[in-house]
């Protein structure tokens, strides 16, 4: 593996040392690679969040005339200006994936405003085309979607009627993931409760196994979350003889018994077309965005354990959610306090910003922001 | 010597790991050659480094300072980040003066702040006997969680929407690079150099040092001179504190642009690390502090050349620290053998001269 990049890179050296000796190549030639950098704020391999990126880096590695270049726990400090500076500098990369919330403000927007010539597309940020620069674009999926279907299949399987939610921080993207997973499952039966525990930050495994078995000691039988690395909660709710439902990448692998699906990234969608873009010289896509029907999330198989109704309801809203025939966040709804959020016949489609401030948890969850 | 043990270490722990990785098929040399490459090898490789040294030469002199007086401090994390947060919520209360009264005023509430938390370390061990480096570390629990609850409650500004950070600063107050065109690396390089020559002439040209040195090498001795030995011991802590928050300040001000998690990534632990490799010695860790900076900086080239995982600096990290602590246990050693034997040979010579 490293042997064979180290020869991409020298071929893609030279290639470079002789594009620059020779003045009429100036304009890009269409054989000549190109560089995509990548910059994780974790590890490549932590079945969670940043594998889902690197799985789909890999795919755009097997492109043709593509070079990947790397870097993985990258904090979201000025480290990440270096980094991306340095694939630009030392790797001529002219297409740079920004994969955490945290690295477009300040960092991403003030690299990419001094290298006006490279793209820069961040996972997560919201690109404002008043006061963004043109060469930096935001994409994200609509993953509630498959957490809506997590709450299906696990509103199903549970016998407690009682579903376990581990979350980081009680941020917006956060508490839409809990309240679709808790509206999901209350679809099905509309005694079924939420309870749900926040560790305080992204990556916290000793904290995310305590909050495991704490919501396992209180009756849940289904586990989901929403943290960096799922890998920790998963095991322990295998261990304990519970099910569990995934997030960000699959997590099957872990528990063979209690895996039920899991709501899952594609970046590979949002990847490729940045990737085309940037090679056919077409203008910078400054806002990227999709659900289930885009293909920019998916969701893992069913484990071998889930019911036959569960497996054909969650297939019919899936595929009502990819006709788009389905809204998620409709009246009558009212939050965990009684307050109504949506009046009768309101309703919220997935592109409405109002969904990305959202600031409560819906009737059904037990817990405080 | 005093620099031997560090030079030794430097030179063992790059053994070690050309060792280490030759043994898992990777090319150890070539990734040794590109450790220097991305650290020092181009003026953008230098800039990586010093940008990544000037937090840790602030959050070094948080342990270098009191260690002198014979402390151990490991807790400059917690002043650090309650330093960036009281700096980038100054500008919420003090409005209307000229930006740079602004910053001057958010550097010093940020020394102030810093300075407090450490030196609550020094007077619980003068007063309260609590052994500081046990409680440094949990202060710095406190510290972080503390800084965690204001940011997300009520010192969150609401638009951050997914990252709850505070009020941002307004442009003025960002601070920017030294030079935009040849240097570009933020004030804060140039505020750990001064710290640090400060620091230096504290400890090594003033009285005030001297005392210090007596206090940190024999307590009793420094008793019995009648040293305000308490008095000294918090100074140092204030004084360590300061740098650590004066850290923060920085990070707020010349990287983020408000106070978030992003502060809490360890900067005061790698100043523990660049502390004791610099023997506690505030102009070694200019050095050291660009040392470590350089081997952080490599890292990202490591990972993108040779596919190595980004663990292979910490590795480097890990291996300098563990040899170091070996090499100052065993020249301490050495130094005693050859005094022993010298002591021996002087016998000899002397019984020679009586039979003589």
């Amino acid at each position: 593996m490293s042997d064979l990049d180290r020869r991409k890179f020298l071929r893609l050296a030279s290639i470079i040392g002789i594009a620059a000796a020779m003045p009429f190549s100036i304009a890009r030639a269409a054989d000549k690679p190109l560089v995509v950098g990548f910059v994780y704020v974790g590890a490549r391999d932590d079945f969670g969040y940043n594998q889902a990126h690197a799985q789909a880096a890999s795919i755009i590695r097997s492109m043709p005339n593509v070079t990947v270049v790397e870097e993985e726990n990258v904090p979201e400090t000025s480290a990440v200006q270096q980094a991306m500076e340095a694939m630009i500098r030392q790797d001529g990369a002219e297409l740079i994936f920004a994969t955490s919330f945290g690295y477009f403000d300040p960092h991403v927007l003030r690299v990419a405003q001094r290298y006006p010539a490279v793209r820069f597309a961040h996972c997560g940020g919201l690109w404002d085309a008043s006061k963004h620069p043109e060469n930096v674009g935001s994409f994200f999926g609509y993953i509630d979607e498959g957490q809506y279907l997590n709450g299906v299949v696990a509103g199903h399987m549970s016998k407690s009627k009682r579903l376990g939610f581990i979350a980081a921080k009680p941020v917006a993207q956060v508490l839409r993931n809990i309240n679709a997973f808790t509206l999901g499952a209350r679809s099905v039966d509309p005694e079924i409760t939420t309870t749900v525990i926040f560790t305080g930050d992204w990556s916290l495994p000793v904290r995310e196994a305590e909050a495991a078995n704490g919501l396992i000691d209180q009756g849940c039988d289904v586990l989901t979350c929403h943290v960096d690395g799922p890998k920790v909660i998963v095991e322990t709710a295998e261990r304990r003889g519970v099910m569990s439902c995934g997030y960000h990448a699959s997590q099957a692998a872990l528990a063979p018994n209690g895996y039920l699906t899991g709501a899952e990234w594609n970046w590979e969608t949002p990847y490729r077309a940045h990737v085309e873009a940037a090679q056919k010289g077409q203008a910078m896509n400054n806002f990227l965005r999709g659900g289930l029907a885009e293909g920019f999330v998916k969701t893992s198989d069913y484990g071998t354990n889930v019911s036959a109704a569960a497996r054909e309801q969650a297939d019919q809203i899936k595929a009502a959610m990819i006709a788009g025939e389905f809204t998620l966040f409709k009246g009558p709804l009212n939050d965990n306090k009684g307050n109504v959020v949506l009046a009768e016949g309101e309703s919220l489609g997935q592109t409405d910003v109002a969904l990305e401030q959202m600031d409560y948890l819906v009737e059904g969850v037990r817990g405080d922001i | 010597m005093p620099g031997l043990p560090t030079m030794l270490s430097i030179i063992s722990s790059f053994a070690l790991f050309v060792l280490f990785l030759a043994l898992q098929g990777r090319p150890a040399f070539e990734a040794v050659r590109l450790v220097f490459e991305g650290a020092f090898g181009s003026s953008f490789a230098w800039e990586n480094t010093l940008q990544r040294a000037a937090p840790l030469m602030l959050t070094a002199l948080c342990v270098a300072l009191p260690a002198r007086a014979g402390l151990i401090i490991i807790g400059g994390e917690g002043a650090l980040v309650l330093g960036g947060l009281a700096a980038a919520t100054l500008p919420l209360w003090l409005t209307g003066l000229p930006p740079l009264a602004t910053l001057i005023a958010m550097g010093l509430v940020a020394m102030l702040v810093g300075g407090i938390w450490i030196g609550l370390n020094g007077w619980l061990r003068q007063k309260r006997g609590l052994n500081e480096t046990i409680g440094s570390l949990l202060l710095s629990y406190i510290a972080i969680a503390l800084f965690n609850h204001l940011v997300e409650g009520p010192l969150r500004d609401p638009s951050s929407l997914n990252k709850p950070s505070t009020v941002g600063l307004d442009y003025p107050l960002m601070i920017g690079v030294i030079s935009e065109d040849s240097f570009r690396v933020h004030w804060g390089l140039v505020a750990g150099i001064i710290a640090c020559v400060m620091a230096w002439v504290l400890v090594r040209h003033s009285v005030k040092g001297f005392a210090l040195d007596v206090v940190g090498g024999n307590v009793r001795a420094a008793r019995m001179l009648g040293l305000p030995v308490n008095r000294l011991v918090i100074f140092t802590c204030v004084l360590g504190g300061a740098a650590a928050g004066l850290a923060g300040m920085y990070e707020v001000s010349a990287v983020q642009g408000s106070a978030n998690a992003s502060l809490i990534v360890g900067y005061g632990i790698s100043g523990i690390l660049v502390s004791f490799a610099a023997r506690h010695n505030p102009l070694a860790i200019i050095l050291c502090a660009t040392l470590v900076g350089g081997i952080e900086a490599s890292g990202s080239l490591l990972q993108r050349r040779l596919d190595l995982p980004d663990a292979t600096t910490l590795i480097l990290q890990g291996l300098l620290f563990t040899n170091l602590l070996a090499w100052e246990a065993l020249v301490g050693r050495i130094t005693g053998w050859r005094i022993a034997l010298e002591e021996h040979a002087n016998k000899v010579k002397n019984a020679e001269v009586q039979h003589g």
